[in-house]
Formats: C-alpha cells, structure tokens, sequence
C-alpha cells in the first residue's frame, strides 16, 4: 500500500503545478524549481526556497512593482515553499531507501 | 500578513467564520489559519490534508513526538511564529514543556529517548543543509529508529519546511502566549484538518 502521507504531499504538488492558477503553469514550475525566473521575481523566491527569514515587504513590493498581482504571488511563493520542501523530502527518502538496500531490508 | 489579499481577501462565509472564531476562543485568528482559508482550493485544503496526515495519521510517534518534532524543524529555521505554535503544542500534548524547551535549546543533552534525537538530528541536517546521506540514515536505524519512523518523520519535517517558508514569507503575526496555547489546544482536539 502507498505511503498514505506520501500521496497527500504529492496531490498537493500536482494542484499547485497543473491545477488552475491565476499565474501561469509554466511561472509557478518556475518558482516550484526556483529556476529561470526574471528579476526581481527570481530574488524574492530564492528566498522563500533558501533563507525565507530574510524576506522583506520590499522583496513582494518588487514584484508588485513589476505586474505581478498579489494573487500570482501568491501562488508562486507557495509553489517556491512546497517546491524546496519537495526536494528536502525527495532526499531524505532516497538516503533511506539507500540506507535500506544496504541492510538488505529495504521495504 | 504581507500579502492584502491575505489580511482582507476573505468571502463573506469565511469573514463571519473568523468573527465566530474570535468569539468564542476570545483570541485573534491566527494567521496560520487564515492562509489555508485563502482561496483554499489552489492550498489550503491539500495542505491541511497532508499536514494533517503528517502529524494525525497512523504513526509509531506519538502526537506529542509529532508536535516536538514540528517545533525542531521550525527552530531550525528560525521560523518565530511556527516555533511558539509549535513548542505550545507540543509541552500541552506531553505536558513536559521542559522536555520540550531541552530538546530546542541543546539537543544533544535533552532528556530524551535515542531514536527520537537520532531522528531529529538527522531532519536538523536536512532543513539547514538541505542534504543527509545514507549513512546518516543508518546512524538513526543503528540508533533504533525503524524505517517508517524515519519516513513518517520526513512528512513532518516536509509540512513545516512548508509551513515555516510560508510563515517567514508573508509575515506571520506573533500572538500572545495565551492566544498560542489557544491555538495548542484547537490542534490537539481538532488537528488540522
């Protein structure tokens, strides 16, 4: 049986990548990979991903500044949080199942 | 919040659920809740769903390791509100809040079973180097923690890695400790759901 955690983690992935969004599927797999985004999106949501304390009201004032709603942010910062949060999670699960294989126990 | 939409955006449903809220807990709506009440299909109702699978599910911890588990990823990023929610529920769910304070202040010394700190030190590693490797996998199995445990501790630490971001990003509102232990006990009766 799966991994009952496992598949809610990975439906709330699937929603915010290719459910209905009011910033595009291709700006929020963007900031779900935090890859490839222009300035100063691309600032505001490495931080969300890599050092979120040190986000600012003038990080999201920025990306106001340059057409993005508050609704796309939104959206794009969730997909920034759960997109490092997925790959932290995809890590520890392989370094596990590794560490499974080599006690020949793996599940 | 940061965000307008976040501290204004609310149907009029959700605006008299939050009047009701603050009615009879006789505290603020949190801000935490208010997110996942925000357009709630795009987050908030998967959201819940997998944190509450994460910290209410069938597990080997107990809600009270869950709740202590929440705390240390959230100090390990210094997340202030999701620390204070966080520590509140856990010292109500194992009414030990020295437990609690031991293990965020210094865990190597706090009072607490070898799998369990095993465990933790490991998602220590994870939230702020962002990588773990086998062999520390194998420190926590050689420590007693069994492979679920270690797998079910990972969904933790992913829903506040989560929550933390979300909470340091728009701007959570720090709440008086009477408003956290409010919010404590609504966890502990209701989870997240």
């Amino acid at each position: 049986m799966p991994d009952q955690k496992q598949v809610a983690h990975q439906a709330l992935v699937d929603r915010i990548l290719n459910g209905e969004g009011r910033a595009s599927a291709e700006q929020r797999a963007r900031a779900f990979s935090n890859h490839e985004l222009s300035s100063p999106l691309d600032t505001l949501i490495d931080k969300v991903a890599n050092r979120p304390t040190d986000v600012t009201e003038f990080d999201l004032s920025a990306a106001r500044g340059t057409g993005s709603t508050e609704d796309e942010l939104f959206e794009l910062v969730i997909c920034a949080a759960v997109g490092q949060s997925t790959r932290l999670y995809e890590t520890g699960l392989a370094a596990l199942a590794e560490a499974e294989g080599s006690h020949g126990n793996a599940s | 919040m940061r965000l307008d939409i976040l501290n204004h955006g609310y149907s009029r449903g959700t605006k008299v659920l939050f009047a009701m809220i603050r009615l009879f807990s006789r505290q603020p709506v949190p801000d935490a809740a208010k997110l996942v009440f925000y357009r709630p299909d795009f987050y908030g109702t998967l959201a819940k769903k997998f944190t509450h699978e994460a910290m209410r599910g069938p597990s080997a911890w107990s809600v009270a390791d869950r709740e202590l588990i929440a705390a240390y990823v959230s100090k390990m990023n210094n997340s202030a509100f999701c620390i204070s929610a966080h520590t509140a529920t856990a010292s109500q769910a194992s009414e030990d809040g020295s437990r609690v304070a031991a293990v965020l202040n210094d865990l190597d010394s706090a009072p607490i079973d070898e799998p369990l700190r095993a465990t933790l030190r490991i998602l220590g590693k994870l939230t702020q180097e962002g990588t773990v490797t086998a062999d520390d996998m194998q420190a926590a199995l050689a420590a007693g923690a069994s492979p679920q445990q270690l797998e079910d501790a990972l969904a933790v630490c992913t829903a506040f890695n989560i929550t933390n971001r979300l909470a340091d990003t728009f701007g959570f509102e720090q709440l008086t400790p009477e408003a956290f232990d409010a919010g404590a006990k609504y966890l502990l009766k209701r989870g997240y759901a």
